[in-house]
C-alpha cells in the first residue's frame, strides 16, 4: 500500500508536483497516467525517498521508504532502464544489488531466467538494447521479491513479445497479492493492464478511479449521421428534427452530423418521418486513447507544431500567384473531437470547460452558410 | 488479447483485496558487511578500475627502477638520503591514478544513474559512502604498500649506496600507501560532492599541483611568505616529507603530512556525508 498526502515537490520556481493525494492498493495494477513532464517520475522518485518532498509525505506500508526496515525487501523499483553501469556485466550488477540488500546471491540467476537474460549474463551492459536494459531493470526490481512494485514507463523500447510478457507478468505479480505501481503515457497500454487509473497533469491529480468507471464516465456512444451531400436543406431539417426530438446535434468538419442522446433506430424513423434521406448511420464509442487526450490536452507541457520551414521555401517567381487553396471554413474544434455533449456525463467537465465551449455550437442564423461551405470545397 | 499463445501462467482475476505477498525467501537484515561485498563487486566488475590501478603500478614500478638504474649508472651521490626516496617520482604520478579512481568510485555512479538504484537498494545513504569508502582505502592501502616494498627491493638492489633504516622502510611502504590511500579517499569526498567525474578529477589535479605550480612563479618579494607556504604544504612536497627529501627546510616534518591529509580529509568526508544525506538524487 503506497500512500502519498498532499505531495508537493518544487524546484526553484517550476512546480513539478503540486498537492497529490493518492492511494495506491494492493492486489492490483494501478496505472499511472500525464504526459511526458507531468510529475510522474518525480513522484515515482519521493515515494523511493530519493527526492525530498517540499510538502506532504508519502508512505509504504505506513511509513517513509528511508525509514522502511529491510526496504529492498519490500519495495523494488525500475526507475530508468540506463540506470546501470554500462561497464559492468548484468550479472555482476544484480549481484552488487543483491549483496547491498542481503539476498542470496543464487537469487541473481533466478532473476535472470525470469528476464530471459541468462545468454548475456556475462555481457557489458552497455551493448544492450533499449528492450534488454528494461529488462535488466525488471530483474533487479524483482531481485527481492518484494510486496510492493514501482515500474516507470516498464514497456519502453520493447518488443511486441515483451510488451505481452510485462503485461502478463503485471497482472501476475498483482494477483498474487502485490502492489503494483506502473507509469506510463500509453492509455492504450494502461486499459489492457491497470485495474485502476491515476491520471495526473502538470503534477496535479486530474483523475483516480478504476478503469471500469474511467471507461463508462468516458466513453459515451454517438451516432454519426449523414445526409446527402448535394442537398444541405436536408440536413437542416434533420438537424431541427432530431434536437426536437431531445437529441444534441454537433456537426463534424466534413459535413456529417453527431447525434448524442438518441438511439440509431429512432434517428432513423425521425429521419424517414422528415423524409430525409441518410446516406449514413453509424455507431461510435470515443476511445479511451481520445478520453485521456482531452482530459490531459489542458495539461500538455510540450506540444509539436507544424514544421513551416518557411526560412528555407524558396520564392517563387514574381508575378506567379500560388494557387489559393481553397481551405473550408472548418469550425474551430479542439485538438481531439470533442466530448459527448452531455453535461452531467463529464466529471471534469468542472476542470476544463475548454473542450465542450470548443465544440462547434453554431448559431442557429449562421448555420446554412457554415454547414454549405465544405461541401463546397469538394 | 488475441494472442494465440501465453508463456505466463493465465492471469486470474481476484474479487476484493487479495492477502498481502510475502516472500518465500527468508529475510534477514542487511548491514554493512553487506555493503562491502557489494561495493567490491562493484569495484572489481568495472574496467575503469583495472585500467587505473594497471597504469598506478606501471608507473610507480617503472619510474621507481628506471631512477634508480639512472642514479646507478651516473654513479651519483645521494647525499645521505636513503635509496627508498627514488620512489618519489613514481609515486607523484601514481597518485593521480588514484584520484581517478577514487572519484570514479562515486561520481560514475552520479554519470551513469546508478546512484538512484543503489540508494533504492540501501536507503541508510551512510552505510553505502561508509562501504565505497573502505573498500577504496583497503585496496588502494594494500596495492600501494606491495608495490612501494617490491620497488624498495628492487632500489636497494640495484643501487648499492644509501643505506635505509627500519624507520625508512616504514615511511616509504606504509607511509607512502597511508598518505597515497587517504588522497584517494579526499578524491572520494570530493567527487560525492561535485558528483561529477571530470569536475571532480580536475579539482583533486589542481589541488595536488596548482599550489607547487603558482608557488613557482611568485617573483614579488611582498608574497614571498606566501610562495614559501605553498611550497611547503603543496602535496608533492608532502610526499617528498614522507620520504625525508623535502625541497624546504621549515614547514612539515616526519608523520606530519599524513596528519594533515587526514584532517583535510575529515572534513571533507563530514561534507560528503552530509550532502549525500540531504540532497536530492
Amino acid at each position: 500500500m503506497i500512500e502519498a498526502v498532499g505531495l508537493t515537490k518544487r524546484y526553484g520556481a517550476k512546480t513539478a508536483v503540486y498537492n497529490l493525494s493518492f492511494q495506491v492498493r494492493p492486489g492490483a495494477v494501478t496505472g499511472f497516467l500525464g504526459p511526458n513532464g507531468a510529475g510522474k517520475s518525480t513522484t515515482m522518485r519521493m515515494i523511493l525517498g530519493l527526492d525530498q518532498p517540499t510538502e506532504g509525505h508519502v508512505t509504504i506500508s505506513g511509513r517513509p521508504y528511508r525509514q522502511l526496515p529491510n526496504a529492498p525487501r519490500q519495495v523494488g523499483a525500475l526507475l530508468d532502464a540506463k540506470a546501470v553501469h554500462g561497464g559492468r556485466s548484468a550479472r555482476s550488477h544484480l549481484l552488487s544489488l543483491a549483496q547491498l540488500s542481503g539476498i542470496p546471491a543464487r537469487r541473481v540467476d533466478e532473476v535472470l531466467g525470469v528476464v530471459g537474460l541468462q545468454e548475456v549474463a556475462k555481457k557489458r551492459s552497455k551493448g544492450f538494447s533499449l528492450g534488454m536494459g528494461q529488462r535488466l531493470g525488471i530483474a533487479a526490481a524483482l531481485l527481492g521479491d518484494p510486496q510492493v512494485l514501482l515500474f516507470d514507463e516498464p514497456v519502453n523500447g520493447l518488443d511486441p513479445e515483451g510488451i505481452l510478457w510485462v503485461r502478463n507478468l503485471m497482472k501476475q505479480l498483482a494477483a498474487e497479492g502485490r502492489t503494483v505501481f506502473v507509469s506510463s503515457h500509453l492509455m492504450s497500454e494502461m486499459a489492457l493492464t491497470a485495474d485502476h487509473l491515476i491520471v495526473i497533469g502538470r503534477g496535479q491529480l486530474l483523475s483516480d478511479m478504476s478503469v471500469k468507471d474511467f471507461i463508462s464516465h468516458n466513453s459515451a456512444d454517438f451516432a454519426r449521421v449523414r445526409t446527402p451531400q448535394t442537398e444541405p436543406q436536408q440536413r437542416e431539417k434533420l438537424s431541427a428534427a432530431l434536437t426536437e426530438a431531445g437529441g444534441q446535434v454537433m456537426s463534424e468538419p466534413d459535413g456529417a452530423l453527431r447525434v448524442t442522446g438518441l438511439p440509431l433506430p429512432q434517428i432513423s424513423d425521425l429521419a424517414h418521418s422528415a423524409d430525409v434521406r441518410l446516406w449514413e448511420l453509424s455507431p461510435h464509442q470515443a476511445s479511451l486513447e481520445e478520453a485521456y487526450m482531452r482530459m490531459t490536452q489542458g495539461a500538455v507541457d510540450y506540444r509539436s507544431t507544424a514544421d513551416q520551414k518557411s526560412g528555407l521555401m524558396q520564392q517563387p517567381p514574381m508575378g506567379y500567384l500560388p494557387p489559393q487553396q481553397q481551405i473550408p471554413e472548418v469550425p474551430q474544434q479542439g485538438w481531439y473531437a470533442p466530448p459527448p455533449p452531455q453535461p452531467g456525463q463529464n466529471p471534469y467537465a468542472g476542470g476544463a470547460p475548454v473542450a465542450p465551449a470548443a465544440a462547434p455550437q453554431m448559431p442557429p442564423t449562421a448555420a446554412p452558410a457554415d454547414l454549405t461551405k465544405p461541401e463546397d470545397a469538394r | 488479447m488475441t494472442t494465440p499463445y501465453q508463456q505466463q501462467a493465465p492471469y486470474q482475476p481476484q474479487g476484493g483485496p487479495a492477502a498481502a505477498y510475502s516472500s518465500p525467501i527468508p529475510v534477514r537484515d542487511a548491514h554493512l558487511g553487506d555493503a562491502l561485498a557489494s561495493e567490491w563487486t562493484k569495484i572489481r566488475s568495472v574496467r575503469s578500475t583495472m585500467w587505473t590501478l594497471g597504469v598506478m603500478i606501471v608507473l610507480m614500478v617503472g619510474l621507481g627502477v628506471l631512477s634508480a638504474v639512472v642514479v646507478s649508472a651516473a654513479d651519483a651521490d645521494l647525499e645521505g638520503q636513503s635509496v627508498l626516496s627514488l620512489g618519489f617520482f613514481g609515486v607523484l604520478l601514481g597518485s593521480i591514478c588514484v584520484i581517478t579512481l577514487g572519484v570514479l568510485t562515486i561520481a560514475s555512479e552520479y554519470g551513469t544513474g546508478m546512484i538512484r538504484t543503489t540508494l533504492t537498494a540501501c536507503p541508510s545513504r551512510a552505510r553505502v559512502l561508509t562501504a565505497k569508502a573502505v573498500v577504496f582505502f583497503l585496496l588502494v592501502f594494500t596495492l600501494t604498500t606491495v608495490i612501494t616494498a617490491i620497488v624498495g627491493g628492487l632500489q636497494t638492489l640495484i643501487v648499492d649506496q644509501g643505506s635505509s633504516t627500519g624507520e625508512d622502510w616504514f615511511r616509504a611502504t606504509v607511509g607512502i600507501a597511508l598518505y597515497v590511500a587517504t588522497l584517494g579517499l579526499l578524491s572520494l569526498a570530493v567527487g560525492t560532492l561535485i558528483r561529477h567525474s571530470a569536475g571532480a578529477i580536475t579539482v583533486m589535479i589542481g589541488v595536488v599541483l596548482l599550489p607547487l605550480v603558482l608557488a613557482m612563479f611568485m617573483f614579488s618579494e611582498s608574497l614571498r611568505d606566501l610562495q614559501q607556504a605553498l611550497f611547503e604544504y603543496s602535496i608533492p612536497n608532502q610526499i617528498g616529507v614522507l620520504y625525508d627529501t623535502a625541497v624546504t627546510e621549515s614547514g612539515p616534518a616526519g608523520w606530519d603530512p599524513l596528519w594533515i591529509m587526514l584532517g583535510v580529509t575529515a572534513v571533507a568526508l563530514a561534507g560528503a556525508y552530509a550532502s549525500l544525506n540531504t540532497r536530492d538524487v
